[in-house]
């Protein structure tokens, strides 16, 4: 049966394209990791920790955001709005978070740089936003971020018009320690307004 | 193009070539391995999934006639009926009928094979299908799968919908993508490998290559929409956070694979409804379609191009401007062969001989609305136009132009078609006539004001409006009603046609119908090209 052969191979190849694909799905995200972290797509900054070439008498902006997901009970906010430094030149700026509960809480900061198409001329070289960061009850802390914005982002047509740059974190609780809390979303009827009883249980939970 | 078919009538002797012997009820239905009779079942699960699809439509339009209207009395129940409303026409009425139903049906017909390669996969994928169903229902009843048929998250999470149904929801959708799979594996070795002898890629009719095309989209997209409701049903229940940002994911991740999968999952609805379209077209002018090799690669470059475009649909999902433009462009390059097609089409009408029996109506009623929802689409694939048309009506009058009704007036076209070859008995044509009026005025009368309601910015998904949209929106319910009508009246021309005493020909279109099934007995015997025709 030559026909029926030929109809397994074919099948079988078939089967292994749609095996593919399933893997490509889950592929997908490292990938794209790496290709954001390779190009600085969709305002990722550079954090490979290249140094600083120094100072090239030119200026920029850097404004200072911060959000805090409903989470985590912090208060977090840049300790300044905004600075001016010169391309190439280190910079370091601070951010402050105060744990608001009466229990340890750990949390982890996203960050992202926008317009976003500056994200491979903007290099992070420290900050707390690379490791998770803990809080003891009611304890206060400054996080520094020191960073620089490389001189060729003058040359390059795409950016050259840029005059400010906005750098952007928002702070997450870390999985584990919600789960440890209890603060992790539950099961339940969470559509629709929140009831008072459940506002009052969340807010005890904080 | 000469072939030969037998012709053997119902015979109980013991002769193991008795080709039209068929097994009893249970082990001809259930266990069925006969293309034909699993075409049938598709067929049959298409028209009971689209009535519940279309009783969705018509308790929304109820709500939606005048503003502060109760019908529905929850936002989440409104939201559960959009979802459901929108899978169950997807994947359990458009897909099943274009592809399992008439795939199945005139796949090996039109190519002079006996059966598909695969008989018993293929019984698996139609039955994979009700069970699917089951849960979509149980999803519906318990009001729980409110995400939209996109299934957004957050939206769609363990936070916003804690409930079962959802799971159930996601878990259909894992079956049915199964189900196109192993139909959409099968299709592609019997095309490849069961052609008749002399019937070269370059000679296939060209509803064959629609489904080829068709079947090559589903093994390269499905398997990402799986992966991605996999990640999915994982957030909810098993602690993983691929699309929670707490925990380091992305939610736009989850829109960037599903569309991936869903923009060429509107072509997997379209594109076999071209291929109808080209035989009832070509059959009704008494020509061979213009252009055969343009209409051929014309799809194949539709099926290319539609993998890169995915992000259009997410142009305000905060993407740079760059992606965006690319986006944009890749969207509009596919306006051209899609303009091929509708000018091929028009090609070969040109100096035809036309008759204009109900086939040929939904055809051309087809092009029509076709073209509109085509328009609206390169009119929405401007990035910056979409900035104020995402998420209105505008969109919803567009996708159903081409859907709803592009997809849908091709699979009755192809019912009107062909329902003589698959039953023997012919429609009652003046019914047929009247079903088509019927829905053509129906549904254009439901959607065309949407693009009104839409440009004025009346947003998707809401179960209210302010009282400055009501008079369009009044007028759109009326055309659901009319269309709801003409489906009444497309039940009677099924009940009309399976209880006429009347026999058809072989060939009862004449002359411009040529392709191989028109050479099989109408009904086919219960197995066909015991021995293979040979095409010259």
């Amino acid at each position: 049966m030559a026909t029926n052969r030929r109809n397994w191979m074919l099948g079988g190849v078939v089967a292994a394209v749609m095996a593919a694909m399933t893997g490509m799905s889950f592929a997908a995200i490292p990938l794209y990791r790496m290709f954001c972290a390779a190009t600085g797509f969709g305002g990722t900054p550079d954090i490979t920790g290249a140094v600083a070439p120094g100072a090239s008498g030119q200026i920029i902006r850097v404004r200072f955001n911060a959000d805090t997901d409903p989470g985590l009970p912090w208060a977090f906010a840049p300790d300044q709005n905004e600075v001016s430094l010169n391309l190439g030149d280190e910079q370091v700026a601070f951010y402050h978070a105060s744990n608001r509960s009466s229990r340890p809480v750990t949390g982890m900061a996203l960050y992202n740089v926008t317009p976003e198409k500056v994200g491979k001329y903007f290099h992070k070289t420290a900050c707390f936003c690379f490791n998770k960061q803990t809080l003891s009850p009611n304890q206060n802390m400054e996080f520094p971020v020191s960073f620089w914005v490389d001189p060729a982002i003058r040359t390059d047509p795409n950016t050259a018009d840029i005059k400010v740059i906005t750098l952007s974190y928002t702070f997450f609780r870390s999985l584990e320690d919600a789960e440890r809390s209890g603060a992790l979303a539950k099961a339940g009827p969470h559509v629709g307004p929140m009831s008072a009883a459940e506002a009052v249980e969340k807010s005890k939970s904080n | 193009m000469a072939a030969t078919s037998d012709t053997h009538s119902h015979d109980h002797g013991d002769h193991a070539h008795d080709h039209d012997h068929k097994p009893g009820f249970v082990q001809r239905w259930l266990f069925s391995t006969n293309h034909k009779d699993i075409g049938t079942l598709y067929l049959i699960f298409a028209v009971v999934a689209g009535s519940l699809g279309g009783i969705l439509s018509e308790i929304m339009r109820a709500q939606l006639q005048f503003p502060n209207n109760h019908i529905v009395t929850e936002g989440q129940e409104w939201n559960t009926i959009i979802t459901s409303h929108g899978l169950l026409m997807i994947f359990f009425s458009v897909m099943p009928a274009l592809i399992g139903g008439f795939g199945n049906w005139f796949i090996p017909l039109m190519i002079g094979a006996p059966d598909m390669a695969f008989p018993r996969l293929n019984n698996v994928s139609f039955w994979l299908l009700p069970p699917a169903f089951v849960l979509i229902c149980i999803g519906l009843v318990m009001g729980e799968s409110g995400s939209g048929w996109t299934l957004y998250p957050p939206l769609s999470n363990a936070t916003y919908e804690a409930g079962m149904g959802m799971d159930c929801t996601l878990f259909a959708l894992h079956l049915a993508g199964v189900s196109s799979l192993l139909g959409s594996m099968n299709f592609i070795v019997t095309i490849f490998n069961m052609r008749a002898p002399g019937m070269t890629l370059h000679k296939m009719p060209l509803f064959i290559w629609s489904e080829l095309v068709t079947a090559f989209l589903l093994v390269l997209a499905v398997p990402v929409l799986a992966g991605a409701i996999t990640m999915l049903i994982c957030d909810r229940n098993f602690g993983t956070s691929f699309f929670d940002p707490a925990g380091g994911g992305d939610p736009v991740l989850f829109q960037h694979l599903f569309w991936f999968f869903g923009h060429p999952e509107v072509y997997i609805m379209i594109l076999p409804g071209f291929g109808i379209i080209s035989h009832v077209i070509s059959t009704f002018s008494k020509k061979a379609i213009f252009g055969y090799l343009g209409m051929v690669y014309a799809m194949v470059g539709i099926g290319v191009v539609g993998f890169v475009v995915w992000a259009h649909h997410m142009y305000l999902s905060g993407i740079d401007v760059d992606t965006r433009a690319y986006f944009m462009g890749a969207t509009l390059v596919i306006a051209v062969p899609t303009g091929i097609k509708i000018f091929s089409w028009i090609a070969t009408m040109w100096g035809g001989s036309i008759e204009f029996k109900t086939p040929m109506l939904f055809a051309i009623g087809f092009l029509f609305v076709f073209t509109i929802g085509g328009v609206t689409g390169v009119v929405l694939a401007n990035a910056g136009i979409d900035e104020m048309l995402h998420n209105t009506y505008y969109v919803i009058a567009h996708f159903h132009y081409v859907l709803s009704l592009g997809a849908v007036f091709s699979i009755f076209a192809g019912f009107y078609y062909w329902i003589g070859k698959m039953s023997g008995r012919p429609y009652p044509e003046f019914w047929g006539k009247v079903h088509f009026w019927l829905t053509f005025i129906g549904v254009n009368l439901t959607f065309f004001p949407q693009h009104f309601l839409g440009l004025s910015g009346m947003p998707r998904r809401y179960p209210d409006y302010p009282a400055a949209f009501a008079g369009w929106n009044y007028v759109s319910s009326l055309g659901a009603y009319v269309s709801g009508l003409a489906f009444l009246v497309f039940l009677y021309v099924c009940f009309r046609t399976f209880t006429s005493k009347e026999r058809v020909a072989d060939n009862y279109w004449g002359e411009g119908a040529t392709t191989l099934e028109w050479t099989q007995t109408s009904p086919p015997a219960f197995h066909t090209y015991s021995e293979m025709p040979r095409i010259s």
